[in-house]
């Protein structure tokens, strides 16, 4: 086929699907809730289309750079609409209620995408986002390749010879209280995927330890949301905790600490959380604690998989 | 025979005065408020669309509707409430320190909030069926009533209160109030408990015809009452065997002001979450101004409320806009410098 030909197909093409190849390029008029929803549109090539993100939306570092329209639980019905979206893509769980009902009555398309901490829930997000930015093909393409990033790394994972390690993930320290994480939650999902064992299974959610109670969960490490650059004086501070200095965790000063986002976004890099969480729970001898696994803040049109590095 | 009649007649005038300055105020803060916000539509344009028959663009319609117009409503009507409800309730306890906010009554009527919102669940189904949108304000409200009752019975004895323990008493209370909604909040999953936490911040953001319906009439009703407490209160000033004397019904008239204080501060708590200052401030300016008398107090307290309400709520929506403060934050920022002046001011005035 000569070139002009070629050109003159895809003109027809192109005239045949004139909605699609609209919808799928032009219209700028989205607007994102929620780190996973942003960073699964970002991985779609989809984001000239965002007109602005909310608080919890920090990847890629780009995304950053759009307007914030505040915490995805206590949005502002007017502050939302100011962008006049035509889509309004969300996580599940946005709010409050009311705000979500006069959004979604404001003739604006609202779709939710399912939450979940399994494989099957990332690629069911995945083709939720691709199905409502109208890219259904792309995101199929894209769930399969996160589908087939994940099956490796759980193969990885399972590989892990000895005892599954106990890991405790904690969500804060507030006042010498420790807050853990239960079933049913990002933590346990993530840590289950790495190989390793929750080692709080009597409730679901976060909740408040006692200190005995995070004594007799004996954990062996300590996984954590990476906040700040400086780690040195909180390691002392939470393995001084009387809750914790018991446990075989504070005897080796086994702590991990990971991006928040990129540890229970359950989007395009979990395979990459499920490799790195996996690698700082049964690191190759010898080895050093504590962990820090960073994200890589490079991102372009080629997505990265698996964003870490080690320190 | 009223006791306004023997006040000095300037502050009758000015407390007259008031009323008018503050009812225009009130209008134009209203209209301000349906004026501004994060979208770019505003209240002129679109008046001159409805008169000249042209029709409203969908945003228009919902933005100024079902966004800012129950907003404003609810506004008013909490901002009236909590003014009202702490003036009725310092006039009770003959204490200007006496506030829902302070001595537990909001901590009550917030637990009766957050059971209806945790344990809706758990309620049988005829009960919300019956209930429905009504279920949170009126928990609220027996939330608030039972801690008042509490409250009074608890600080007064053979007629006499005693500040110090009602204001040791509304600790207590708003401590165990307290402590039960953390055992409703330790109940709630992850979700409902990071509502539980924006709401006790307060806020106008979730506003709703559904919510005006709901609280609307509760609020309307106390407002109604507290307006013909005004002679009672000010008979209660002299004591209670005094009032007595002068043919005062005591009972029917603190009977009706507990009433007052807990539907106000119940139905304002249940639709907007914690908002403070407001029920302690906006009296005491009033006083200042106006003098002490209940009549025209109640009113003005009425007016200044919702004024000041309505006030921090645009500030709370337009200063970050697109996102939105807690508006609990508002007041209490604007609201307790002015208080600690109004206190510095009134020392040596006010034996507390």
């Amino acid at each position: 086929m000569d070139r002009r030909a070629f050109i003159a197909l895809s003109l027809a093409l192109a005239a045949t699907h004139p909605t699609r190849a609209l919808a799928a390029s032009d219209a700028q008029d989205v607007i994102a809730l929620g780190g996973d929803v942003t960073e699964i549109i970002y991985a779609l090539d989809q984001q000239h289309r965002l007109l602005a993100r909310d608080a919890t939306s920090t990847f890629p570092p780009q995304a950053q750079a759009l307007p914030d329209v505040g915490y995805m639980r206590r949005l502002s019905a007017e502050g939302v609409l100011s962008f006049a979206p035509s889509l309004i893509l969300s996580a599940e769980g946005a709010g409050p209620p009311e705000v979500i009902d006069l959004l979604r009555a404001a003739s604006v398309d609202y779709v939710e995408v399912p939450e979940g901490y399994d494989a099957t829930a990332i690629s069911a997000k995945i083709e939720a986002v691709g199905a409502a930015l109208d890219v259904t093909d792309k995101a199929k393409v894209l769930a399969e390749q996160t589908a087939t990033a994940l099956e490796m790394a759980l193969a990885r994972a399972k590989q892990t010879t000895g005892p599954r390690k106990r890991v405790m993930f904690i969500l804060s320290t507030q006042g010498g209280r420790v807050m853990a994480s239960g079933t049913d939650t990002g933590a346990d999902g993530i840590i289950g995927m790495a190989g390793g064992t929750n080692a709080i299974s009597q409730f679901e959610g976060y909740k408040p330890l006692s200190d005995e109670a995070a004594s007799a969960a004996a954990p062996d490490v300590i996984l954590m949301m990476d906040r700040s650059g400086d780690h040195a004086s909180t390691d002392d501070e939470l393995f001084s905790l009387p809750a914790l200095q018991a446990t075989p965790a504070a005897q080796n000063r086994a702590v991990v600490r990971m991006d928040g986002l990129f540890l229970l976004g359950f989007g395009p890099r979990t395979a990459g959380a499920v490799t790195a969480l996996n690698r700082a729970l049964y690191p190759p001898e010898p080895w050093h604690w504590p962990i820090t696994c960073r994200t890589a803040a490079s991102h372009g049109r080629g997505y990265s998989m698996s964003g870490w590095r080690w320190p | 025979m009223a006791l306004a009649d023997h006040l000095p007649h300037s502050r009758v005038a000015r407390a007259r005065i008031l009323h008018v300055w503050l009812a225009l105020a009130l209008i134009l803060v209203s209209l301000f408020s349906l004026t501004v916000g994060a979208t770019n539509v505003t209240l002129g344009p679109a008046l001159w669309k409805i008169t000249t028959g042209e029709a409203l663009t969908r945003m228009e319609a919902i933005v100024l509707w079902d966004i800012r117009m129950p907003r404003l409503i609810l506004g008013l009507l909490v901002g009236a409430a909590l003014a009202v409800g702490g003036a009725v309730m310092q006039g009770l306890f003959r204490n200007p320190l006496a506030d829902p906010g302070l001595v537990g009554v909001s901590a009550g009527a917030g637990l009766g909030a957050i059971s209806a919102i945790v344990l809706a669940g758990l309620a049988p189904l005829w009960l919300s069926r019956i209930a429905g949108d009504q279920l949170v304000p009126i928990a609220a409200f027996l939330g608030g009533w039972a801690s008042t009752i509490l409250l009074y019975r608890v600080s007064t004895r053979r007629g006499r209160t005693s500040v110090a323990t009602m204001l040791l008493a509304g600790i207590a209370l708003g401590a165990l109030a307290g402590a039960l909604s953390g055992i409703l909040v330790y109940l709630s999953d992850d979700r409902q408990l990071r509502d539980l936490t924006f709401w006790g911040l307060g806020s106008l953001g979730g506003a709703s015809w559904a919510k005006v319906v709901a609280a609307g009439p509760i609020i309307a009703l106390a407002l109604i009452a507290a307006c013909t407490l005004g002679r009672g209160l000010n008979g209660l000033a002299l004591g209670e065997a005094t009032a007595a004397h002068i043919g005062l019904h005591v009972q029917r008239v603190k009977g009706l002001a507990i009433l007052t204080v807990a539907a106000a501060t119940g139905a304002a708590v249940a639709v907007s979450g914690g908002i403070g200052f407001i029920g302690i401030v906006v009296p005491h300016l009033l006083r200042l101004c106006s003098g002490p008398d209940h009549r025209p107090l109640l009113i003005n307290a009425a007016l200044l409320g919702a004024l000041l309400l309505v006030l921090a709520d645009v500030i709370a929506r337009v200063i970050i806009a697109p996102a939105e403060l807690p508006i609990g934050i508002v007041t209490a920022v604007l609201g307790a410098p002015v208080f600690l002046w109004i206190l510095l001011r009134q020392r040596g005035m006010v034996d507390l």
